[in-house]
């Protein structure tokens, strides 16, 4: 159970390359965080430096109490659960847990003893003998969590823990590493590239790209309140409609039509100033009838995602999608009006696509410092 | 044949159907004797690799060979000879010692130089490692006889064992570290760095992780090792004076009658009892570790 802190963390390859550039950030005791980016964008590097797979270059980390930035993994008490799981397909089940132990040099039986009690909390019972091999993906997820909570560690560290499984057992996992993180309380550090999982399990998120923290704070704030265009439109299941336009008197110029000017950027632009609006297809409004602050608007593509649809359309020359309840049903070629508001959609700077705010400072300030 | 019901209900005419007959006849004469020119080669071909195997068998339990395969008397009189020859036992038991010690130097060195140029990038690596594969062929080869001999004398090692296991491993080791760092480069990196953070030293790595699951690896470069022993005619002939310490390849060469001539009998049941050892190795390596494909990979 420790507070992990990187003060100006960078790691850069041989030719210069920074795979991690200056990243700050305190993971507090006990949290659920999640490093999540597209590929490549240093997230994995990151966590590889704290487990200290990955030699630091500049600043310094923190684990506890303790400046850990050149020590041994093994001195940092930290467990990690890779992507591949890395079970020893030579020993079985019992042994692949106790491995750990079995380096700390705890006697076979009582590491065996142990071994058992870790994996019939993580529902492997019987499965003690059987080799990595014999297991189902689910299984050995599970058998590599348990070795790495095993060793009881002050950190334990997720390399993309639910990409190697299928869709459904995702879903089951999902619920399952939550639950186990919560019962165990350990501090937690998970990296991937699906959005959605960041936003199911994190705590707290912090968005990076090209080795930089983009974003840091909890699901709802990155969901609802991205600070630049990049997190805008990698979170969600559907990407945040943004259009470059320019403000009018009274709104922002959309297709054919005005929609109100949001909220939070109310007094901050004039009319006529180029913008990124953006605003989330979950939360725009399909409508066959002309209702205020809408501009009119033909489908394109329906897209069924179960209980709503996805509906693509174009208004003059711009594009937007829309999520609508299913019975509204939309058909191709149909004519209809999308209506948006202030308080859910959000202006973007085109220069540099951060979001314009009347309390951006006061924001950004939190968020690096919480 | 199957063409031929195809076609005749789609055919009612007579006039179609004996029209249809010699092209059919004619195909089924070609494919007859296609058929039979296959069998005859596919013939030559097992009659090629079987009889000297017949010989093999059969020769030693004839109380008179000859070079040609025939059905024998079934005696063990040239098992009593050989038994009673003064080496013959005795090449065999250094046969086995020679490829022993041969195979534990090229484990060990090999597994341990293979692990570290796998892991670790070094400039020119894969240079290096084909100009060692190469020259390997060199050092056990014709070319290197003399100095070869030479710095053995030279180092004191002349008809020792000792001295033939360095010079066959030397010239085996580059070809086995270039397989064996294959083997590795197949070893995902994770295995080691999950054991590393559990805090397993580089050798604790090597003995836990690394060699357990290139152990398929291992093996055939063992029984590889040893058929190459085995069979190396060259470096013992050459490296070891005294004939009881000769191995049996060498000693084969040895078995003369009186009169000068190749003693088929001698040669026959020898060779017999020299290719069990190699056999009876490869059966076993191969049900312990199995040359087979294992579980599927997820990824």
């Amino acid at each position: 159970m420790s507070v992990i802190r990187t003060q100006d963390l960078v790691k850069e390859y041989p030719g210069g390359v920074r795979g991690v550039d200056g990243v700050t950030v305190t993971i507090e005791d006990g949290e659920f965080f999640a490093l999540l980016g597209p590929s490549g964008c240093g997230k994995t590097t990151l966590l590889r430096a704290i487990a200290g797979l990955e030699k630091i270059t500049e600043g310094t980390l923190h684990i506890g109490e303790r400046d850990v930035t050149n020590a041994q993994p093994r001195e940092r008490g930290v467990a990690m659960v890779f992507q591949d799981y890395a079970l020893f397909p030579h020993m079985d089940v019992a042994d692949n847990i106790a491995y750990p132990l079995k380096i700390k040099k705890v006697k076979r039986d009582s590491r065996r003893r142990t071994a058992t009690e870790v994996a019939d909390g993580l529902s492997l019972q019987g499965l003690a003998e059987r080799r990595p091999g014999q297991l189902s993906g689910g299984q050995q997820q599970r058998v590599a969590l348990a070795r790495a909570v095993a060793t009881q560690p002050e950190v334990l560290l997720l390399d993309e823990p639910l990409s190697n499984l299928d869709a459904r057992l995702r879903l089951e996992a999902r619920t399952f590493l939550k639950e186990l993180q919560r019962e165990l309380r350990v501090t937690t550090v998970f990296v991937t590239h699906d959005q959605a999982e960041a936003l199911a399990l994190a705590d707290r998120i912090a968005v990076m790209k090209s080795g930089k923290l983009q974003q840091l704070g909890a699901p709802q704030e990155i969901f609802q309140r991205p600070v630049n265009a990049f997190v805008a439109s990698f979170i969600g299941s559907t990407p945040m409609n943004l259009i470059p336009t320019v403000t009018a008197d009274g709104g922002v110029v959309v297709g054919d039509g005005l929609l109100p000017l949001p909220g939070t950027a109310a007094g901050l632009v004039g009319p006529g100033t180029p913008v990124i609006w953006g605003a989330r297809p979950e939360y725009l409004r399909w409508s066959t009838e002309q209702v205020p602050d809408s501009v009119r608007a033909k489908v394109r593509v329906v897209e069924n995602l179960g209980a709503t649809v996805l509906v693509s359309v174009t208004s003059g020359e711009h594009n937007l999608q829309v999520v609508a309840p299913e019975e509204s049903g939309p058909q191709v070629g149909d004519v209809g009006w999308v209506q948006a508001t202030s308080s859910r959609s959000l202006l973007f700077d085109p220069e540099s696509t951060e979001r314009i705010e009347v309390t951006r400072e006061w924001a950004s300030a939190e968020s690096v410092l919480s | 044949m199957t063409q031929s019901t195809a076609v005749q209900p789609a055919s009612p005419a007579p006039l179609k159907k004996s029209r249809a007959g010699p092209i059919l006849a004619s195909r089924t004469v070609k494919h007859f004797v296609t058929r039979v020119l296959f069998a005859l080669a596919m013939g030559l071909v097992l009659v090629f690799f079987a009889l000297p195997l017949t010989w093999l068998v059969t020769a030693p339990f004839d109380s008179n060979p000859t070079m040609a395969v025939r059905w024998p008397d079934w005696t063990f009189g040239n098992f009593q000879t050989l038994l009673e020859s003064p080496y013959a036992l005795g090449s065999i038991g250094v046969s086995l010692i020679l490829g022993a010690g041969t195979i534990a130097v090229v484990l060990t060195l090999g597994s341990l130089a293979s692990y570290a140029l796998s892991r670790v990038h070094i400039r020119g690596r894969d240079g290096l490692l084909y100009a060692l594969l190469l020259l390997s062929s060199v050092v056990t080869g014709t070319a290197a006889m003399v100095p070869t001999f030479q710095l053995i004398t030279l180092i004191g090692l002349i008809d020792t064992h000792v001295g033939v296991v360095l010079v066959l491993a030397g010239g085996l080791l580059p070809t086995v570290i270039f397989i064996l760092k294959d083997f590795m480069d197949s070893i995902p990196k994770s295995y080691e760095e999950s054991a590393r953070l559990y805090g397993a030293s580089p050798s604790q790595i090597l003995r836990h992780v690394v060699v357990p699951i290139a152990r398929p690896g291992l093996a055939f470069v063992a029984v590889w090792t040893l058929v190459q022993v085995w069979g190396n005619f060259l470096v013992p002939f050459l490296l070891l004076r005294s004939p009881e310490t000769k191995p049996a390849a060498v000693l084969m060469y040895t078995f003369y009658t009186e009169s000068g001539q190749v003693d088929l009998r001698l040669i026959s049941a020898f060779s017999l009892v020299f290719s069990v050892p190699v056999i009876v190795l490869y059966f076993l390596v191969n049900r312990r570790y199995g040359f087979r494909f294992h579980g599927g990979i997820k990824s």
